[in-house]
């Protein structure tokens, strides 16, 4: 039998056990079918309030959390606070002390800056979860990378997973180290050297800046969004530049495995990670990740909001 | 741990309810063609093969079975000491129409039919829904009645009924437990 979930937020893959990583899998199994019934919505949340708490701009996971909160009869509320001085902390406690007073039951955070939802966390008896803090972790969008993976592999021990780009800024690759080497992947990370953190080895990953040669190996491709303002940074000389090297188009692929997976978090820069051919190609699995983002979320709501009022029982 | 076990129904009493209540379900339901049945998972699934089995055996012919989880629809989510699993609910037809035999273990408080009736309404209207209970072992608190019983057993509120089947027990039998 599996271990209970005792946690009231989720903020990292990184603090989770392999147990824990498992059973939101199975769980967001479970939670797929109901988006296939012709009434998809069960009543698990009926009467909770879900608030979409968004620092920085979104709307493919902002959407994604709704929709699945909405599966589940929650009522959802988005507050899109522009705050000036977000870095400081002070701020983020008046944010904090606001939603307390609203009685709000779950709340779904993406800020600027790494760390911003663990304050967010102490200072709420509601539930938290990261949408995506600074570069630190986005912990729906590794947990549904996993899924997707294990739904075509079936199994995430020993698959080989390549993350390629923009790693030094990526929570994505984070969150996406943290669940698969947890979980017994092979990963490597590839990019531009000025893009890959110094010392990433030691989070068990293998590094190389050649496309060509994860991609002989790889069962998985998973491609990160290039920021234009890197180039701007000087990270690498130009946006062409790093499409030739580190883009991922049909002659590239002919050297992967027949059946690699290629994945992206999105929104893809067509032509540039990714040409249109392999975006929509029989790889690609990206359309999927969204969908399973769906019951992955619906799974993680349900999960934070059964575990607090255990924690509510037992200061009781 | 000083728990009393008494066996209500051994593995032969229990394969004789079953293939009884199977009986019943054919005469009450003389159109194969429009019969489904869906068991409420765990052990409520296992007997609804059991029964689709046995009309295989009796008719030759082969009745859909689907599956309910009902965690989702229970009305003590919020009372639970731990996080329930949620399985997988897998209903694979249309149940429009159709006449469906819902299938429980014990029919207790008639709570878990109530939020399997409540999820079964969300994938369509059958033309008739009836229930099919290995136990009932009385104390309902809600307006819930059995079409098909395998065995009525009155019990007291402390003592608790427990269904164990080979599918994932040690051995078929049905146990009252006083505590």
């Amino acid at each position: 039998m599996s271990i209970p979930w005792t946690r009231k937020d989720l903020l990292a893959l990184q603090d989770l056990s392999k147990e824990e990583l498992k059973l939101i899998l199975q769980t967001a199994d479970s939670f797929k079918e109901v988006s296939t019934r012709p009434i998809k919505k069960v009543p698990a949340l009926r009467g909770k309030t879900v608030v979409n708490l968004f620092f920085e701009a979104s709307t493919r996971t902002r959407n994604s959390f709704e929709v699945a909160a909405k599966r589940l009869s929650a009522d959802t509320m988005n507050v899109a606070i522009q705050l000036s001085s977000v870095t400081k902390g002070e701020s983020l406690i008046d944010t904090a002390k606001n939603l307390e007073a609203l009685k709000v039951d779950i709340v779904i955070v993406r800020h600027s800056v790494s760390g911003a939802p663990y304050l967010l966390s102490r200072a709420l008896k509601a539930s938290v979860i990261n949408a995506g803090d600074g570069s630190h972790e986005h912990p729906t969008q590794g947990l549904l990378d996993i899924f997707t993976i294990k739904e075509h592999k079936g199994k995430i021990e020993g698959v080989k997973v390549a993350i390629v780009g923009d790693i030094a800024h990526s929570r994505v690759a984070r969150s996406d180290i943290w669940g698969l080497t947890k979980l017994g992947a092979k990963v490597t990370v590839v990019g531009p050297q000025t893009l890959i953190p110094s010392q990433i080895e030691k989070m068990g990953v293998q590094v190389t800046n050649k496309l060509e040669e994860a991609l002989a190996e790889a069962d998985v491709v998973q491609m990160l969004r290039i920021q234009m303002e890197r180039q701007e940074a000087n990270l690498f000389p130009s946006i062409r530049e790093y499409g030739m090297l580190f883009g991922l188009n049909a002659e590239k692929l002919k050297k992967a495995r027949p059946d690699v997976l290629i994945m992206h978090p999105g929104p893809i820069n067509r032509g540039i990670e990714l040409t249109s051919e392999v975006a929509d190609g029989k790889n690609s699995v990206i359309l999927e990740q969204v969908t399973n983002g769906i019951a992955v979320r619906m799974a993680v709501l349900f999960l934070v909001s059964g575990a607090q009022h255990i924690l509510v029982e037992e200061v009781s | 741990m000083n728990a009393k076990k008494t066996v209500i129904l051994d593995a032969k009493e229990m394969e004789r309810a079953i293939v009884r209540m199977t009986h019943e379900i054919l005469e009450k339901n003389k159109d194969i063609s429009q019969l489904v049945i869906v068991g409420i998972k765990t052990r409520g699934e296992f007997i609804a093969k059991r029964i689709a089995r046995t009309i295989y055996e009796l008719e030759k012919a082969e009745v859909k079975i689907g599956s309910l989880d009902i965690t989702l629809h229970r009305d003590d989510l919020d009372k639970r000491k731990i996080v329930p699993v949620v399985q997988k609910t897998e209903i694979p037809f249309e149940i429009g129409d159709k006449n469906l035999v819902l299938v429980d273990d014990v029919l207790f408080s008639g709570r878990s039919v109530r939020a399997a009736l409540d999820e079964l309404i969300d994938f369509g209207r059958p033309a008739r829904i009836q229930l099919a209970v290995l136990i009932d072992r009385g104390h309902r608190e809600l307006p819930i009645r059995a079409d098909f019983v395998g065995k009525n057993i009155p019990t007291a509120l402390e003592e608790e009924v427990l269904v164990r089947m080979k599918e994932v027990d040690p051995e078929d039998e049905v146990l009252v437990v006083k505590k």
